[in-house]
C-alpha cells in the first residue's frame, strides 16, 4: 500500500471519471499536478538526504569503512554487476523458487478455502488445525526441509508453499463467508443454478480478499526463499549474498542487499497494480481511489 | 448431548485424527526422518522439562521480546511523527517502501558485520523486520483519526501532548495493535532465522543443530516448541488486546479484535456470527496492509 493516500488521488483523475469531469476541473488539474511535482521533489529529496547522509558518515569515519563502505562504491559495484550474467542467474534462481512456491499454494489453497468458507462443517472440523498451524514460525521447518529435500529448488518450494498456503487459505475462507447475504439469496430465490452462483456472486465477492492473500503470500515467499538460500545455502541472491560477505566484498554485499529489496519491492508494486486494474470495478479498490 | 458439546467434539475431531494418524503410521513405518510420537514425547520431556530452557528458550525469549519492544517504541513514535506530517511522509515514503520490501533476513550478514555475534545483532535484525508492520499501521491508524475530534481539541487549545495521548493514540490504537500482531508472527520467526546464523544457543540454533547431526527426535522437539511458542504469544497477545480495546470492541459492539478500517468494521468476518471464542481474523483485507 502506499503511504501517502494523495499518490492515488493524482492518478484518479486518468480514470473514466474524468472525462465528465473535464471541463470543470481545469485549475483543479493544475494543482493536482503541481502537488504530484512537489510530491515528487520530497520523494526524491528524501531518498538523497538518505544516501548523502550515509556517504558522509561513511566518509568521515563516522561508520568505519571497515564495515561500511561509502554508498556510491557499493552502486559502482551494483552497476558492475547489473551489466553482468551471473546477477541475473541469482534472481532467476530466487524467483523460480518464489514463483513455483507461490503458484503451487495458490493451486492448493484456494479450492480448500472455497470449501472450509462455504461448508461451516468442514470449516469447524478444520479450526482447530488451521489455528494452530498458522501461527507456526515457518522457518522452524528449514531443518526438516533440508532433511527430505537437500539443498535445493525442491526445499525452497517445499518451505513456501508451506508457509503461504494458510494466509491464503484464509484470505478465501473469510472472503468466500463475507458474501453479502441478501445478494446470495437473491441469486438463490431468482434460482440461478450453484455454479451459476459460484462464478457470479461468490468469487468475485471473494476476489479482493483472494487478491491480498496472494499479495501477503508474494511478499512472505520472497522472505523464506532468501532465508532459505541464506541458511542453508541454495542457490539464489541469499547465498550470493553470503559469498560476498565471506569473501570480504563489502560494496558487493550491500548492492546484493538492494538488489534484494529492489526485486521485493517490484515485486510488491506489480502485484498493487495487478489488484488495482482486475479489481477497478470493486468498491474496496473505488472508495481507495476516493478518498 | 447437546449442539455445544456436538461441535466441540467436530472441533477436536480432526486435530486428534490427525495426531493418532501420525502415531499410527510413524511407529508402524519406522521411518528415519518422522520418528513415532512416543519417541519425540520422550525426548521432548528430557531436553525441555527444563534442561535446555536456561540455555537456549530463555535467550531466545530475552531476544524476541527486547526486538519486539524496541520495535513497538520505535515504529509507534515514528508513525505518530509520521502521520501527522504530511512533507515527512512523504518524503519518507521511498525510503520506507524499499525497507520494507527487504527481506529481513538479507540483512543479516549486515547486522553480523555491524554488531559482531552477540545479542545486539539478533535484536537489530528482529527490529528491522518486524518494525514495519506497526510503523505502517500507525502511520495510517494517525491519518484515520476523526478530523472532527482535531479540530475540536485544537479549537479548545489542548497542548499537543494530550492530543496525542488522549485523541490520536486511542483512536489509532486498534490499527497500531492490528500491526503488532502482525510483527509479532515476524519477530518470533526473525528470532528463529537469526539464530540460526552465526549463534550458539537459542531456539534456531538448537533445531538446526540438531538436523545437523541428525539427532532426528530431538530437532522435531525444537520444531514442536517453536510451534507451541507461537501459538501462545499469539494466544497472550489476543489476550492482552482485548483487555487494552476493552472500550473499543465494546463501541462497536464485536466480540473480538477485528480489522481497523472502518469499511470492515462492520462487516468483520465474524460480525455476523454469535460471539465466538476464537481470535478474530485481524487478517482480512484491510489490516494487512503492513504485513511481513
Amino acid at each position: 500500500m502506499s503511504l501517502e493516500g494523495t499518490a492515488t488521488v493524482t492518478s484518479a483523475p486518468r480514470g473514466t471519471a474524468r472525462a465528465n469531469l473535464a471541463d470543470t476541473s481545469g485549475s483543479l488539474r493544475r494543482l493536482l499536478g503541481q502537488r504530484w511535482l512537489r510530491d515528487l521533489g520530497l520523494k526524491v529529496s528524501g531518498v538523497l538526504v538518505v544516501l548523502l547522509a550515509l556517504e558522509a558518515c561513511s566518509r568521515t569515519g563516522l561508520l568505519s569503512r571497515d564495515w561500511f563502505p561509502p554508498i556510491t562504491d557499493t552502486y559502482v559495484e551494483l552497476f558492475k554487476l547489473a551489466a553482468g550474467q551471473p546477477l541475473w542467474t541469482e534472481i532467476g534462481r530466487t524467483l523460480s523458487g518464489w514463483g513455483l512456491g507461490i503458484a503451487l499454494a495458490t493451486v492448493l489453497a484456494v479450492p480448500c478455502g472455497i470449501l472450509l468458507g462455504s461448508n461451516a462443517t468442514a470449516y469447524r472440523m478444520t479450526r482447530v488445525v488451521i489455528e494452530f498451524c498458522r501461527p507456526v514460525p515457518s522457518v522452524a521447518l528449514i531443518p526438516l526441509a533440508v532433511l527430505v529435500y537437500g539443498v535445493g529448488l525442491e526445499m525452497k518450494v517445499f518451505l513456501i508453499v508451506f508457509v503461504t498456503f494458510w494466509p491464503i487459505l484464509l484470505q478465501v475462507i473469510y472472503g468466500v463467508q463475507d458474501v453479502d447475504p441478501v445478494v446470495r439469496d437473491t441469486a438463490r430465490s431468482y434460482g440461478l443454478p450453484a455454479h451459476a452462483r459460484f462464478l457470479r456472486v461468490t468469487l468475485p465477492s471473494a476476489a479482493p480478499y483472494i487478491a491480498t492473500g496472494l499479495r501477503i503470500a508474494s511478499a512472505i515467499a520472497l522472505v523464506l526463499a532468501v532465508t532459505a538460500e541464506l541458511v542453508v545455502g541454495a542457490p539464489g541472491l541469499g547465498q550470493s549474498i553470503v559469498v560476498a560477505q565471506s569473501n570480504a566484498n563489502l560494496p558487493r554485499m550491500y548492492a546484493l542487499i538492494i538488489v534484494t529489496g529492489l526485486v521485493g519491492w517490484v515485486i510488491n508494486l506489480a502485484f498493487q497494480a495487478i489488484e488495482r486494474r482486475l479489481l477497478k470495478w470493486h468498491p474496496s479498490q473505488r472508495q481507495e481511489v476516493a478518498q | 448431548m447437546n449442539r455445544r458439546v456436538l461441535g466441540f467434539l467436530l472441533e477436536l475431531a480432526l486435530p486428534v485424527a490427525v495426531l493418532v494418524g501420525y502415531g499410527v503410521w510413524a511407529s508402524r513405518a519406522q521411518s528415519f526422518y518422522f520418528p513415532p510420537l512416543d519417541e519425540i514425547g520422550r525426548y521432548f520431556g528430557e531436553l525441555w522439562l527444563f534442561d535446555r530452557v536456561g540455555s537456549d528458550l530463555v535467550p531466545s525469549l530475552t531476544r524476541m521480546s527486547a526486538g519486539y519492544l524496541a520495535s513497538v517504541l520505535v515504529g509507534v513514535s515514528v508513525g505518530l511523527l509520521l502521520g501527522m506530517s504530511r512533507v515527512l511522509r512523504t518524503a519518507a515514503e521511498p525510503v520506507v517502501e524499499f525497507l520494507r520490501a527487504l527481506p529481513a533476513p538479507a540483512l543479516i550478514p549486515f547486522s553480523l558485520l555491524l554488531f559482531g555475534s552477540g545479542d545486539s545483532s539478533k535484536i537489530f535484525v528482529i527490529v528491522l523486520g518486524a518494525v514495519w508492520p506497526i510503523l505502517l499501521n500507525t502511520i495510517d491508524g494517525v491519518r484515520g483519526v476523526d478530523s472532527q475530534q482535531l479540530d475540536m481539541a485544537r479549537a479548545y487549545r489542548i497542548p499537543l501532548a494530550a492530543r496525542i495521548w488522549r485523541i490520536i493514540l486511542p483512536a489509532a490504537g486498534p490499527r497500531i495493535f492490528a500491526g503488532m500482531r502482525t510483527s509479532l508472527a515476524i519477530a518470533i520467526i526473525l528470532m528463529v532465522v537469526s539464530e540460526m546464523v552465526a549463534s550458539s544457543n537459542g531456539l534456531g540454533y538448537f533445531v538446526l543443530e540438531q538436523q545437523r547431526s541428525f539427532a532426528i527426535p530431538e530437532m522435531w522437539t525444537g520444531i514442536i516448541l517453536l510451534g507451541v511458542l507461537g501459538y501462545v504469544l499469539n494466544w497472550l497477545f489476543l489476550r492482552v488486546e482485548r483487555r487494552v480495546l476493552a472500550w473499543h470492541f465494546g463501541l462497536k459492539g464485536l466480540a473480538g479484535p477485528a480489522t481497523g478500517r472502518t469499511r470492515s468494521a462492520g462487516r468483520s468476518p465474524f460480525g455476523k456470527r454469535r460471539a465466538s471464542p476464537s481470535p478474530t481474523p485481524a487478517h482480512s483485507s484491510a489490516s494487512s496492509d503492513g504485513e511481513v
